[in-house]
């Protein structure tokens, strides 16, 4: 147990300097609740020693200037975000204590879904939520938690279930979730509950501190200003409007260290990236064509393997020391519709990766003939899959190649590899990027070797194909 | 080394080397490879990787990282940047260095998927409220999706400020060949400001409300010296054939690089054409684009969008040379001979 001491908790500031005006007085009205909560958190942060690794959130709200009055590491934050926040803070200094300090417009209004999902994932925080049943700070209106019959600026007739909707009750709905580890609602009203607020706030510091995860308290509190009523008044409201309404008590206390995993402590320095440092570049294996710029469209369904066609011949120029840009057609016409990308290969910096006039075309089902064959610049080249396409375009002036893809992928009993065929039938017929080139690419990358042997038959048996 | 990756997955290794420690982010195509990779690689690299619960929810876990003194960033496309303009607002206000990527879509609204340049007030005017402004570098190729996003670490830190990358979903979903160079990592020491849960860092304050007013016109005054230096020493810009060129092209992005061939399509055609390439958007490269404007006939100004980035050409060139504008919006894109014969009738037009 903590001995008794009295006087000012040392992790007040002396005097309030960051405050405008009087340094000596905060800037809370008599008998709200903000002071008293402040202290029993200024308490027991003296009493674990914990002042120079805990991080204060300090919201929007009356308590937008806790920053004054406590002497720790001090964020200020927007309205309702401070989950958010603190997941950030946490995540990069796991050995912090964070503090989310929030009110009822703050936690179960504007910053509702940031509430959920930071104890959904049992983020390691402490987050004291003061309920006083209306948005204090901006004059009275009303909240998610104000009671049903109560009058705000904002429901000046009284909170009715049929406009407003009922009273929001914050515990039990987090207490849904598996990710937290101590729910728990208090009250700051007789003294038995200042004592039990007082255990509950030293319970959820605790929890961070020894890793047991996301760890929040309801402190019911009264707001005599708001509510134009005397302080003793206003605590017998919260005794007998809040009370009701929002029952104190345990809703959850498990501890999760087992669950959570703490981040990783960021590493210093920063590392670089794996291929930094001066590593050789690889020696360009000595070019096939003789081309200075390819044109390269490569279409077909969703599904045939047109983008990793075009990735392949990519990589293998790449590996050649070519320059490259591939681009793709992307979004929902991925599913099931048709897939294009576009291929430069060159030898010098390429302008646009785009391309509206191909030099060359691969096509692997008809519709790519349609679209793609009347662009094709004279001289230029049509390698069609033709196990799909039958129809040919009514052009003279480009060469076109048939590769019965399907047939010759079966027969290697791999029906999958038919648009590695059409790639070996285009690198045989253009001398492109060599068969080897894309070979290797593929085994820097990490592709597996199975995967890759399968894939450089089927270029093997689409150059076999074309030779003849 | 030289590696095909596609723009999405430079900037995440381009972020890496330049020690960037957290990602946050929420998934839109077509910036989701940037959170997919990331989601590997920042574990593996001793980094934090949180999947937010929202655009809003991102913005601010990178606000709680840099106010704790680390690199970090997230990455989204337009809804999910407009979205996160809040939160930018807070990361000026507070003065916390902080990488936000936008690998711009079509809009407005949900809009579509494809390729668009309309995000360009949202990012270089200061696109939340108060008075601020963010720098915004523009990639033109996967190479510098990777550079640039080092470079905006360094910058973020040199002035405590966010930092825009304004990319596109061409330049995201596109691939090249990068070099994965060693970045210069100019990371000061944060222990003076952040918030870190050290002793040392304990009298520290990140906050952006400050009441009384005189004190808040200082801040912002303090602001506005700093995008003053901001403006004299990070410029950035790329040109092409400018020195001779009598119509001079000004394009971002993957519009720079369909200019770029229009530009040698109506060289061809005997039309001396120029690309002046903004690197970085703001600061605009306006003393230089105004020497280079003075000697041409007429400005061009290429962009996916209604036309926003030539408002910033109007603005900086002052009249005085004739300005025209070649834009396609909602996903669609000009080709480049839609370029170059746009080039072709301004020299016809301008050039007497």
């Amino acid at each position: 147990m903590f001995e008794t001491k009295y006087g000012r908790a040392a992790c007040f500031y002396d005097k309030f300097e960051r405050k405008n005006g009087d340094p000596e007085v905060t800037t809370y009205c008599p008998g709200c609740g903000h002071g008293v909560l402040h202290k029993m958190i200024a308490e027991a942060i003296d009493d674990f020693g914990i002042a120079d690794r805990t991080i204060l959130l300090s919201p929007v709200g009356c308590a937008v200037f806790m920053y004054y009055y406590l002497d720790v590491g001090n964020i200020q934050v927007s309205h309702g975000r401070s989950p958010a926040v603190a997941t950030g803070v946490k995540r990069v200094r796991p050995g912090s204590v964070v503090i989310s300090y929030q009110g009822d417009g703050d936690l179960a209004a504007i910053g509702g879904n940031e509430i959920l999902h930071a104890a959904n994932r049992g983020e390691n925080i402490t987050v004291f939520f003061v309920n006083n049943g209306i948005y204090g700070m901006t004059g009275g209106q009303m909240a998610p938690t104000t009671p049903l019959g109560q009058k705000t600026t904002t429901s000046p007739r009284g909170r009715s279930f049929a406009v407003e909707g009922p009273p929001m009750r914050v515990c039990e709905l987090l207490a849904t979730l598996d990710g937290p580890a101590y729910i728990e609602r208090v009250a700051l009203t007789d003294a038995k509950n200042h004592m039990a607020t007082r255990k509950a706030v030293r319970k959820a510091l605790q929890n961070q501190i020894d890793g047991k995860g996301f760890s929040l308290v309801e402190v019911l509190s009264a707001c005599p200003s708001g509510w134009k009523a005397s302080p003793p008044d206003a605590i017998r409201w919260v005794e007998q409007n809040m009370v009701p309404v929002f029952p104190p008590g345990v809703f959850r206390d498990i501890d999760r260290s087992g669950d959570i995993r703490p981040s990783p402590a960021p590493a210093q320095p920063a590392p670089a990236t794996e291929a930094a440092g001066g590593e050789a570049a690889s020696a360009p294996a000595a070019p096939a064509g003789e081309f200075k710029e390819i044109a390269l469209t490569l279409s077909g369904f969703g599904g045939q393997g047109v983008l990793f066609a075009g990735v392949s011949l990519a990589e293998g120029a790449v590996h050649e020391g070519l320059e490259t840009t591939w681009i793709p057609s992307y979004g929902p016409e991925m599913r099931g519709g048709t897939a294009h990308c576009h291929l430069r290969l060159s030898r010098e910096a390429i302008a646009s990766p785009l391309i509206t006039r191909p030099g060359h075309v691969i096509a692997f089902n008809q519709p790519s003939v349609e679209k793609f064959a009347p662009a094709i610049v004279p001289g230029g080249l049509l390698v069609v899959n033709s196990s799909l396409v039958k129809g040919l375009p009514d052009r003279q002036d480009i060469r076109v190649v048939q590769v019965p893809a399907y047939e010759i992928a079966e027969g290697l009993g791999n029906p999958k590899a038919a648009n590695m065929v059409l790639v070996g039938a285009y690198i045989e017929v253009t001398k492109a990027v060599g068969a080897k080139s894309i070979h290797d690419a593929l085994v820097e990358k990490g592709v597996k070797a199975k995967l890759v042997e399968a894939n450089m038959q089927a270029i093997e048996a689409g150059r076999r194909a074309v030779r003849k | 080394m030289r590696r095909l990756l596609k723009g999405n997955e430079a900037v995440v290794r381009g972020a890496l080397a330049a020690g960037c420690k957290a990602y946050f982010g929420y998934p839109i195509t077509p910036a989701s490879e940037i959170a997919e990779l990331a989601a590997w690689m920042f574990p593996d690299a001793g980094g934090v990787f949180v999947p937010a619960e929202s655009e809003i929810g991102s913005i601010e876990m990178v606000y709680g990282a840099a106010a704790a003194g680390v690199r970090t960033m997230t990455a989204s496309s337009g809804p999910g940047v407009s979205l996160m303009q809040e939160g930018i607002s807070y990361l000026a206000g507070a003065r916390l260095p902080s990488v936000i990527v936008d690998v711009q879509r079509a809009g407005p609204g949900l809009g579509n998927l494809g390729v668009e340049q309309g995000d360009y007030h949202q990012a270089v005017k200061g696109g939340g409220h108060g008075c601020y402004k963010t720098p915004v570098f523009a990639p033109g190729s996967v190479q510098e999706m990777y550079d640039l996003t080092a470079h905006a670490f360094n910058v973020a830190d040199r002035y405590r400020t966010p930092v825009f990358v304004l990319s596109d979903g061409a330049l995201g979903q596109m691939m090249e060949s990068v070099d994965l160079h060693k970045v210069a990592v100019e990371e000061p020491d944060k222990t003076p400001w952040a918030v870190a849960g050290t002793a040392e860092t304990r009298k520290n304050l990140i906050t952006s409300i400050i009441l009384e007013h005189e004190k808040q016109e200082a801040h912002i005054t303090g602001l506005e010296e700093t995008y003053a230096r901001i403006e004299e020493d990070e410029v950035l810009f790329d040109e092409y054939l400018v020195e001779d060129a009598q119509i001079l092209v000004v394009a971002y992005g993957i519009s720079s690089r369909i200019a770029r061939a229009a530009v040698q399509q109506a060289r061809a055609e005997g039309v001396r054409a120029g690309l002046l390439r903004p690197v970085s958007l703001y600061p605009f490269p306006s003393k230089r684009l105004r020497q280079v404007a003075g000697k041409a006939y007429g400005i061009l100004a290429v962009e996916l969008s209604s036309g926003q980035m030539v408002e910033d050409v109007r603005l900086f060139t002052g009249g005085i040379t004739p300005i025209e504008l070649l834009r396609r919006t909602g996903g669609m894109m000009p080709t480049a001979e839609d370029v170059a014969e746009k080039i072709l009738q301004m020299a016809k037009t301008n050039i007497r």
